[in-house]
């Protein structure tokens, strides 16, 4: 929920010029804020229970509502109309808008088979499993700003990322070449051991008995280095998530938890 | 059937063309329309936002200026809406042209 703001240039209000509307509203907009343009009509689509500050250049005195906030536009400088509805948003103890950047997958369910393969894949909680055994979406915060690494191995292209730049994982329609391709990086990540924590795995393994061999500290670290980098550069996960990742131990864990979740998540339905 | 425009600015990522967006946003408030712009559809689908819901079951027919339209309607899903398609028209701010989009929008109000 945030703050509701209406540009009222309704009845018992002057019109702004066209070039002021906008850019008021772009200004709310920037900030965070949505805005509700009301004209002639002079209705306001108005939420139940939302903290509304009507915005306008009233004829006479500020009208007064029980709920709702008049500012008046004529003579005040945006940054003091802005600074208004902050105190309006504040004192309804409403969250400061623009805090968190809304990186999350978005599941296409008319694709999606059910498979559990990003619940088991993914690190970070963001994946679980609704009451009738459908995969979900349950916390989208947790997601890593910028990774679309399970949207890799989703088998059916059924995750979007709206931010993505590329396609299809922005949203784009899927076509016969993108299902190839998305199935040729599948491929390559299996390639690379089954999976990518696999593959980190692995290397960890060798990494380190070529350590306890060789007691080549230098050559193991950058050997590991390059294996990151290359898993980076394919499946375009930002570094960051790299520097997250639990321990290996803790990889395993977690994946192991999650295949007991969907396992038992798909045999439920199954009964069902 | 009446009519709702929504606009989507998404505030928090530079993927949609920050022209197109400025001339859709410029084109819908320098017409006689009245409108809804929002900061960003994502965020609004993270957070369950009652908003979306109230768009949709006032029956209203909704055009709605955002991105691809398979990520709006999953979007919408996502916060436990369903858009009914026989009454939405989604126009994709990271595809088409800002003056095509303004024109349609205004042509189907009229």
């Amino acid at each position: 929920m945030s703050v509701q703001v209406v540009l009222y240039e309704g009845s018992g209000s002057q019109p702004l010029e066209p070039a002021e509307r906008g850019a008021m509203m772009r200004a709310l907009l920037e900030k965070g804020y949505p805005v509700e343009s009301v004209r002639a009509r002079g209705v306001a689509n108005l939420s139940p229970g939302a903290a509304t500050v009507v915005l306008g250049k009233f004829d006479g005195p500020l009208p007064q509502a029980e709920a709702l906030h008049f500012r008046d536009l004529d003579g005040t400088a945006t940054p003091d109309i802005l600074a208004a509805i902050d105190s309006v948003r504040e004192a309804a103890s409403l969250p400061q808008p623009g805090k968190w950047k809304p990186w999350f997958p978005v599941i296409d369910y008319k694709r999606c088979t059910n498979c559990m393969q990003c619940l088991s894949f993914c690190l970070f909680d963001v994946y679980g499993v609704a009451k009738d055994g459908k995969i979900q979406v349950q916390n989208q915060t947790n997601c890593k700003t910028e990774c679309p690494a399970c949207s890799r191995v989703c088998p059916e292209v059924a995750i979007l990322f709206p931010k993505y730049k590329h396609g299809p994982i922005h949203g784009g329609e899927v076509n016969a070449d993108d299902m190839r391709r998305e199935a040729m990086k599948v491929d390559i990540s299996a390639l690379l051991g089954g999976d990518i924590y696999s593959a980190l795995r692995d290397r960890s393994i060798k990494a380190k008995s070529r350590f306890s061999k060789e007691r080549d500290e230098d050559r193991a670290l950058k050997e590991r280095m390059n294996c990151l980098n290359k898993l980076q550069k394919e499946m375009d996960i930002p570094a960051e998530v790299f520097a997250a990742l639990p321990s290996v131990d803790e990889i395993r864990a977690k994946a192991d938890a999650a295949k007991r979740k969907a396992e038992a998540a798909l045999a439920e339905k199954a009964q069902s | 059937m009446s009519q709702r425009v929504l606009y989507c600015h998404c505030a928090y990522a530079r993927v949609v063309p920050e022209a197109v967006k400025q001339e859709v946003l410029a084109g819908l408030a320098a017409s006689n329309l009245e409108f809804e712009a929002v900061p960003d559809m994502c965020e609004m689908s993270a957070r369950r936002d009652a908003r979306l819901a109230e768009w949709v079951d006032s029956g209203d027919a909704l055009q709605i200026a955002a991105c691809y339209p398979r990520a709006i309607k999953w979007l919408f899903s996502a916060a436990g809406v369903t858009l009914p398609e026989e009454r939405v028209r989604i126009l994709n701010m990271r595809e088409s042209p800002a003056s095509d989009i303004v024109t349609s929008i205004l042509e189907a109000k009229s």
